[in-house]
């Protein structure tokens, strides 16, 4: 086996050629990538820094160069302190609540669909649907569905006896979980369909070995089913959370951060402060927390590959 | 294990209750989308409408005082550039990245995987002043290139180029040609499939996006679709009918899409995620 990603260079004689080569190889090399590299780092990398550095002053971008202070540690002080900042946090971190769930449901799905149906592609369509619709339209929709006085869901919540169902999004109480109900349906398929790539990569030979064993099905399961599909467990749990912070088109059509803040979650809030009240010093500050909260995620995902994961 | 049938049988019939009642919400939609306002919200829920008024919704929408038309188009036209750009761009990072040796490769590939982590909304702010010095923004281009600038698809196509032998490669430089003829006639040709599952993800979350839209675009005349519905779910306030035929005019052309292409959708996902 060559190492990957290295051509062998074949070899003539003469090191002229060899040293054209590599020059060659070197160009083609920059030109290949470079309109991806500009790109990135025109449109992401260069953003990023100024992100850094805006962060530390109290500019707005409707003052021009003029009206640019540094102000210090000030923005995120003020962060510190600030309740809406603080309520986004928490319903950000509650939202966390939604990938468990969302995984147990896929599982068991993504089991008997695996093991016992018949149609596996039609079900997989089905599920997967909800994960391709625009966040618009979805949230359009649920607004509703959700509609506290004669929406369909409450319409089927009298008809079976319950007299003063929840108002949805129209109560700060339940406005979250109702997101969050949004947000397993959605992300539902997505799960499945990858906890269905690992099942197949289990191999049968374990299952007939614990039948010939008299293992039940169900503690095949757990002492077959679920070990082996840790790495994709742990998968799905860290892309879950990191896309739990990143939902931002779902809250702005389907509650604007209402009622009264209850759905506000730190990309929403940020939104707001850059392009509702034009502090831009502030919402990059806000924007460096959030890049350090992802990069604290990713980096339990890099130390939990090596230790909680068994291959 | 023909002695198992009747079990799957079951389980295949519980599975499609499951299935449905998954999808119920979208059956509402497309069935309220078609019945006069009035029979919406009634309930008990008439799945199948009593009365008709659907050509009347629809109409309503298509040719009502939101020039719904003109918002499909501009989400047509930003989201077939956005994919072609994209495609072209990544495959021939993803080439660069995976199959010429060059000087500080792996660093600068360590450089673009890192953008990975960094959230849309924490660099918003100075974008949006860029856009302002560049002049891209309130434009198509602009989003267009918004669009492209996303390191997945390099990352993805990657991982496919590593699958081809370099034996291949080789000989074809014995045969003394130049790696954009190698990229051209020889790679790509070689990870059709993952070309196409790119393809179709780029082009369903572009359809998709709302929020650089959102922020990137001011004049109504070059709203893309998402931007559109919004305004006219605003703009038709109660009129749920309505709402829903807009919200189903929005997402059955990608689920055309999606049915045609799902093999490469659902394994290109799986695929992609599960190797990484």
């Amino acid at each position: 086996m060559p190492k990957e990603g290295t051509v062998k260079r074949f070899s003539k004689p003469g090191a002229g050629k060899m040293r054209k080569q590599v020059f060659y190889d070197n160009i083609a090399g920059y030109l290949f990538i470079s309109p991806m590299l500009i790109l990135t780092v025109t449109l992401v990398i260069i953003p990023i820094l100024l992100s850094g550095v805006i962060s530390f002053s109290d500019w707005n971008f409707v003052s021009g160069i003029d009206g640019f202070h540094f102000v210090g540690l000030d923005n995120y002080t003020r962060l510190v302190q600030d309740e809406s900042f603080h309520r986004s946090l928490v319903n950000n971190l509650i939202m966390i609540a939604v990938v468990p769930v969302a995984m147990f449901l896929a599982l068991v799905l993504a089991a008997l669909i695996n093991k016992a149906t018949y149609f596996k592609t039609f079900f997989k369509v089905i599920y997967f649907m909800p994960f391709i619709s625009s966040f618009v339209a979805i949230a359009l929709l649920w607004r509703v569905l959700y509609h506290p006085s004669n929406g369909p869901i409450n319409g089927f919540l009298r008809s079976v006896g319950v007299d003063n169902p929840p108002m949805w999004l129209a109560d700060p109480k339940y406005a979250l979980i109702s997101v969050m109900i949004i947000m397993v349906w959605t992300s539902l398929g997505f799960n499945m369909v990858i906890y269905l790539a690992g099942l197949q990569n289990i191999s049968r030979d374990l299952y007939e070995a614990a039948d010939v064993d008299g293992a039940s099905q169900l503690r095949q399961f757990f002492r077959i089913t679920l070990p082996l599909l840790s790495p994709t467990s742990f998968f799905l749990l860290i892309t879950g959370i990191v896309g739990s912070f990143k939902v931002f088109d779902l809250i702005m059509v389907l509650t604007g951060g209402g009622p009264a803040g209850s759905t506000s979650v730190i990309v929403f809030y940020l939104y707001e402060v850059a392009f509702v009240n034009l502090e831009s010093g502030y919402a990059s500050a806000m924007g460096i927390i959030l890049l350090i909260l992802i990069l604290l995620v990713t980096l339990i995902q890099w130390v939990g590959q090596k230790k909680w994961v068994n291959y | 294990m023909r002695s198992i049938k009747l079990s799957r049988v079951i389980v295949t019939l519980f599975m499609g209750f499951a299935g449905i009642l998954f999808i119920m919400p979208f059956l509402w939609m497309l069935s309220a989308s078609f019945k006069p306002e009035l029979d919406v919200m009634k309930y008990p829920i008439q799945w199948i409408p009593k009365t008709w008024n659907m050509v009347e919704n629809y109409r309503q929408v298509w040719a009502g005082a939101v020039p719904f038309s003109l918002y499909y188009w501009n989400s047509i036209k930003v989201t077939l550039m956005s994919t072609a750009l994209s495609l072209i761009i990544s495959a021939m990072a993803a080439y660069g990245f995976s199959k010429i040796v060059f000087k500080g490769r792996d660093a600068l590939f360590l450089l673009v995987l890192a953008t990975f982590m960094i959230p849309t909304q924490a660099i918003l702010v100075p974008q949006f002043i860029m856009y302002r010095w560049l002049g891209l923004f309130d434009s198509h281009i602009g989003l267009v290139l918004l669009a492209a600038s996303g390191v997945l698809g390099t990352f993805l196509l990657r991982q496919f180029f590593l699958g081809i032998h370099d034996e291949i490669i080789e000989s074809a430089r014995i045969d003394a040609a130049g790696h954009w003829t190698i990229f051209s006639r020889i790679a790509l040709p070689l990870v059709q499939p993952a070309l196409a599952t790119y393809m179709i993800l780029r082009f369903i979350w572009t359809w998709n996006d709302y929020q650089n839209p959102l922020i990137f675009l001011r004049s109504d005349s070059l709203f893309t679709l998402q931007l559109g519905i919004r305004k006219f779910a605003d703009f038709s306030g109660e009129f749920y009918s309505l709402m829903m035929a807009g919200a189903v005019s929005a997402i059955l052309p990608l689920l055309i899409i999606f049915i045609i292409g799902q093999k490469q959708v659902i394994e290109g996902v799986a695929m992609g995620s599960v190797k990484g």
